[in-house]
């Protein structure tokens, strides 16, 4: 009997065991709760040091976004009329300006739980949608959903909807304007001039 | 008061109301440069009054009595959010809502605690302009309103069904008639300077996120009506049903992501897939079963395909 209760346990758990990867559920879950739980000892993040907040999201949250892509699809396609360099400069001020953003939303999370849905996906999926919602008291519940999709790596995140808005629609909007009213060098220029008034505000 | 800031929305947008802005025009936002007038009013005023006033509020009630309001408030719309579940023929969600309001008028004190929360009977989001797509009313044009803020024609009018509704009116309607226009008042204002207090973070969030706040919160507005009107499961995900992307681009942004694919492997770095288009995530069909709480959501009417 125990010798097949232990196969039993080895049939079940051997098909994940060569796997090296997370699923992107589990990934989503285990990397906002190792988040929370520091903002919630750390003194010095809640009561607002910027600093602080954007190296714990820089070591943290930054590794699992897939920026180019996120970036990619904000500026939809004027993406291929910028040059290789632009490119990278947009994805640079772009990385910089919703790290900053990031890290005030999470500045402000004290008393909030996060509850994961179960991931409904296939073994073969490739690109899925993790949904989680935030509570707080008092208030009514916020979803926020992350589209995930499978690179060689590991699974990605290539965009966050917050109460069902996407960051990236939201931002090719504004983009497509500044593309239109002064070319791609414009929008380039609007990003720069945005993250530096912030970090100006930031010293004061 | 509120006639007063009226008349001077109204200058403001004579002023400004032919200022063009440069910018390819939204198909959604025919009105844009009047918009944008009202948008930079409201901007003002609440830079000038409500935040300030919300930032006091909150700075001198502490947390939980600003959830006992939070709450007290919300119990008075849930009929309301109730009634409109009902109009839109989700039963079981109207005898959720109207047993909220039962179990927090009583054992939560007049809807000071959120029992049912506790009890598992959801706190919904409901309102008349939703009813009305419901029904079939297409957004229409993108409208701000002074003071409101951002609105389309349908949620306009349904806003205004919305107000006339609101439980601090209607309530108090049949109160002593010399207090009642005060009491109503007090009321209003509490509810809209808590409102506005809770809404804090979030503009706080906006101010640094948006190269162009207006535009910033009208696609925004859009994409929050949508997920409100299908309940949080809009029937395509956020990339794909976006009006952002007509069916043509989506094709050219494809090959851009494919182009991006092979710079990737050419520089030898990892390489997410052999195409990428907008679309809907694989596991969707699943978590739009998944999310519906009981089977005469997805039975109840759709909202018309103007929508999306």
């Amino acid at each position: 009997m125990q010798r097949f209760l232990l196969a039993l346990a080895v049939s079940l758990f051997a098909p994940f065991a060569p796997a090296q990867e997370t699923a992107p559920d589990v990934l989503v879950k285990s990397v906002s709760q190792e988040v929370l739980e520091i903002i919630r000892k750390d003194k010095d993040i809640q009561s607002g040091n910027t600093k602080k907040t954007i190296d714990l999201v820089e070591t943290k949250v930054l590794p699992h976004f897939d920026f180019a892509r996120m970036t990619a699809l904000a500026m939809g396609p004027n993406w291929r009329r910028a040059t290789p360099e632009q490119q990278k400069v947009l994805t640079d001020q772009f990385r910089t300006l919703l790290v900053r953003t990031y890290s005030t939303a999470l500045s402000s999370y004290k008393n909030h739980t996060i509850d994961f849905k179960p991931l409904r996906s296939q073994p073969g999926d490739t690109d899925v949608i993790v949904r989680s919602e935030v509570k707080q008291p008092g208030q009514q519940a916020v979803s926020i959903d992350y589209s995930m999709e499978k690179t060689a790596a590991n699974w990605k995140v290539y965009d966050v909807a917050v109460g069902g808005v996407s960051l990236v629609t939201t931002y090719r909007d504004t983009f497509t304007n500044e593309v239109r009213q002064g070319g791609i060098d414009g929008l380039i220029k609007s990003l720069g001039d945005k993250n530096r008034q912030l970090e100006t505000a930031e010293k004061k | 008061m509120i006639r007063c800031l009226a008349a001077l929305a109204a200058a403001v947008l004579l002023a400004s109301g032919c200022a063009t802005t440069g910018g390819a025009p939204d198909p959604r936002d025919p009105w844009e440069g009047t918009n944008r007038a009202i948008f930079e009013f409201n901007d003002g005023l609440d830079r000038a009054l409500i935040k300030p006033t919300a930032e006091a509020y909150r700075f001198v009630t502490p947390q939980i009595v600003r959830t006992g309001v939070t709450n007290f408030f919300g119990n008075l719309q849930d009929i309301w959010i109730g009634t409109n579940q009902l109009l839109q023929g989700k039963v079981e969600l109207w005898i959720n809502d109207w047993a909220r309001v039962l179990f927090n008028t009583t054992f939560g004190l007049g809807g000071v605690l959120d029992i049912a929360s506790e009890m598992r009977l959801e706190k919904h989001d409901e309102d008349f302009g939703q009813t009305l797509a419901v029904w079939g009313a297409p957004f229409g044009p993108y409208v701000v309103l002074p003071i409101f803020g951002p609105s389309s024609a349908r949620d306009a009018a349904g806003f205004a069904v919305d107000f006339y509704m609101y439980p601090t009116f209607w309530i108090l309607r049949n109160a002593r008639p010399e207090h009642w226009v005060s009491w109503r008042n007090s009321l209003a204002g509490l509810a809209f300077v808590n409102g506005r207090a809770n809404a804090l973070g979030v503009t706080d969030v906006l101010e640094q996120a948006a190269l162009d706040r207006y535009a910033y919160v009208r696609s925004a507005f859009f994409q929050r009506r949508l997920n409100q009107i299908y309940d949080g499961n809009p029937p395509s995900a956020p990339l794909s049903g976006a009006p952002a992307i007509p069916t043509k681009a989506a094709a050219e942004l494809l090959e851009i992501l494919d182009a991006l694919d092979r710079e990737r492997a050419a520089a030898g770095g990892p390489v997410a897939r052999e195409t990428f288009e907008p679309r809907v995530p694989m596991n969707y069909d699943a978590v739009l079963a998944a999310a519906r709480p009981v089977q005469i959501v997805a039975k109840a009417g759709k909202p018309n395909r103007q929508d999306h």
